[in-house]
């Protein structure tokens, strides 16, 4: 069964499949990496694992004839093909950040969510491609060359974890884990088609993930269904004892009466008509159901670009310090482009003399868009805005402007600065045929309320995932 | 305004331990004034009276046991698994001392 040709497209349809023996983890493994070879041209993936994969779906196979009984209980991934980005550490395969400086490197240890959805029954089936070092927008940023939107591949699929979002768009794995550090799962989600989840800071281990900027990352994943991408979060929350920033907090449950807000600094010009208008169509699904609507004010958000290309440079130039090309790796000359730029931007506002202008100016004002949330949440449950200005640009429109590409995060941004959750989903297609969507943002921790009103509206709209014609 | 100059350039280039051509500097020096100069909005905000925010947590202070276990460990050969340039079981580097030569 090389071409199955329905392949389930979720974790619940995928577990029945094998349950009932519609097909077998090893043959689901089969059609995944056929697909894999045969879109080579997204260039999603930088290293695909054969091997692993195989073995692991033998494991799982065994699962499910020895005792099919409360599997998804012990094993809620089983089954469940995996790519993963290419910033989480796998041991025994390579691990490049989709950097020449990374290009030979095999981790010695796993990270704790590759690990966790490893023991859920998870099937690896290869490492995705990202902008190097997480840095940037639109995936072209890559050592190893831009990836394609799947929906139209003269388009970019939106970054950093570009490679993730268009494994699981065009159906070359079930789920796929991202990192968001600025709006890096859920733009690429945005820009795809697909679910994206940026967990709250501190709610999943960076342990054994290839550090960014260390105040603001953020460990999450992707998947075709609200559902799915909640599963994922599940198997991989919580301490490990290896991140001491993570904690084992107390979720915000939803209430039986949702306020949602809307952000009136998200709808200013240089918006796309279509985004702001698909916000507002979502606004009155939520309506509908009975959500109560109000409009909310996020005074600092036209600050966040700034604020952020301080912070995150900073951290990013103490993050990539490390990198001698002694211990592993290769020497810093084989740094590309924009990791050079952002160490070198970070270099400039920590050095002497610019520290209190730029750097202390902008923690301060970090605080501000901080209040910003703080004070709205005080009345609403959640926030529903757009996730990008635009919907997928062209690849090659933004490379040659820096400037330009960093203001794409604008709406993102502000999530990572305050360290709250972010829930990116998709709402259907402009008139060019780019996949159009929203962002749920909520107080810390209260990934439950956004998971709830994201398959409310999934329900609402009778929502069914479909793959692109490639 | 700031304009970097191609000096300031190198000079962050020095810092951050990087070796840039000079295609890099030609090309970095106008990319980098430009965003520095974005910056300059954040004049506008009012923060005499603000803490500023390091993290988000708001957790203090994170204590481990001070142990070693065999799974939170690599061992020797892990460690140095990374690297071609081993020398009985160690890493090599370039020699940062030299002869003396006062003797």
């Amino acid at each position: 069964m090389k071409n199955m040709k329905d392949i389930p497209l979720t974790i619940k349809e995928t577990q029945e499949g094998l349950l009932k023996k519609k097909f077998s983890a090893t043959e689901l493994v089969d059609t995944y990496l056929g697909k894999i070879n045969e879109e080579k041209d997204l260039n999603a993936y930088i290293t695909v694992c054969d091997d692993e994969a195989y073995k692991k779906a033998g494991e799982v196979d065994k699962l499910i004839a020895n005792d099919s009984l409360a599997l998804s209980e012990n094993f809620p991934l089983f089954g469940a093909t995996i790519g993963h980005k290419d910033l989480f550490l796998t041991k025994g395969i390579r691990t490049t950040a989709a950097s020449k400086v990374l290009e030979s490197y095999v981790p010695a240890y796993s990270a704790t969510a590759v690990a966790r959805m490893e023991k859920a029954g998870g099937i690896i089936l290869g490492k995705t491609n990202c902008d190097a070092w997480a840095h940037g927008a639109s995936g072209e940023n890559s050592d190893f060359g831009p990836t394609k939107n799947p929906w139209n591949k003269k388009f970019v699929p939106g970054g950093s974890s570009s490679g993730s979002a268009v494994s699981v768009a065009a159906g070359l794995s079930l789920i796929a884990t991202g990192t968001d550090t600025g709006g890096s799962i859920r733009q690429p989600a945005n820009f795809c088609g697909v679910v994206g989840l940026k967990p709250t800071y501190g709610a999943v281990s960076r342990y054994g993930i290839i550090a960014m900027a260390s105040s603001l990352d953020s460990v999450g994943n992707f998947g075709k269904s609200v559902d799915d991408v909640e599963t994922v979060f599940n198997v991989t929350k919580g301490e490990d004892g290896r991140d001491s920033t993570v904690k084992n907090a107390e979720f915000v449950k939803p209430k039986a009466k949702i306020k949602i807000g809307i952000p009136k600094e998200y709808f200013v010009e240089g918006v796309d008509k279509e985004v702001a208008e698909s916000v507002i169509r979502a606004s009155k699904v939520f309506e509908k159901a009975g959500i109560e609507l109000t409009e909310i004010s996020l005074p600092h958000t036209k600050y966040a670009i700034s604020v952020y290309y301080i912070v995150q440079p900073a951290e990013v130039s103490s993050n990539l310090g490390r990198y001698d090309g002694i211990r592993y790796g290769n020497p810093r000359a084989d740094f590309g482009a924009e990791a050079k730029r952002r160490i070198m931007l970070g270099t400039y506002v920590l050095s002497a003399g610019y520290y209190d202008a730029f750097y202390l100016k902008a923690q301060k004002v970090r605080s501000k868009l901080i209040g910003d949330f703080e004070a709205v949440f005080e009345t609403v449950d959640a926030i529903l805005a757009p996730v990008s200005p635009t919907p997928a640009f062209k690849l090659g429109e933004k490379a040659s402007d820096p400037l330009k590409m960093y203001l794409a995060d604008i709406f993102t941004a502000p999530a990572n600065l305050a360290g709250i959750p972010g829930l990116s989903i998709p709402s259907g297609f402009n008139e060019e045929g780019l996949p159009l969507g929203f962002q749920l943002l909520g107080p810390r921790f209260s990934e439950p309320v956004l998971f709830e009103l994201g398959k409310l509206y999934e329900k609402e709209i009778d929502y069914k995932a479909i793959l692109p014609n490639l | 305004m700031v304009k970097l100059t191609k000096e300031d350039v190198l000079h962050v280039a020095k810092l951050a331990k990087l070796d840039l051509v000079e295609a890099e500097v030609e090309r970095f020096t106008p990319q980098l004034s430009n965003v520095i100069n974005h910056f300059s909005e954040l004049s506008e905000v009012d923060t005499v009276d603000t803490e500023p925010t390091s993290q988000t947590t708001g957790l203090e202070n994170v204590y481990r046991e001070d142990k070693v276990t065999v799974e939170g460990s690599l061992s020797a050969e892990e460690a140095i698994s990374g690297s071609d340039k081993i020398h009985n079981g160690y890493f090599k580097v370039k020699a940062i001392l030299e002869g003396r030569t006062d003797k």
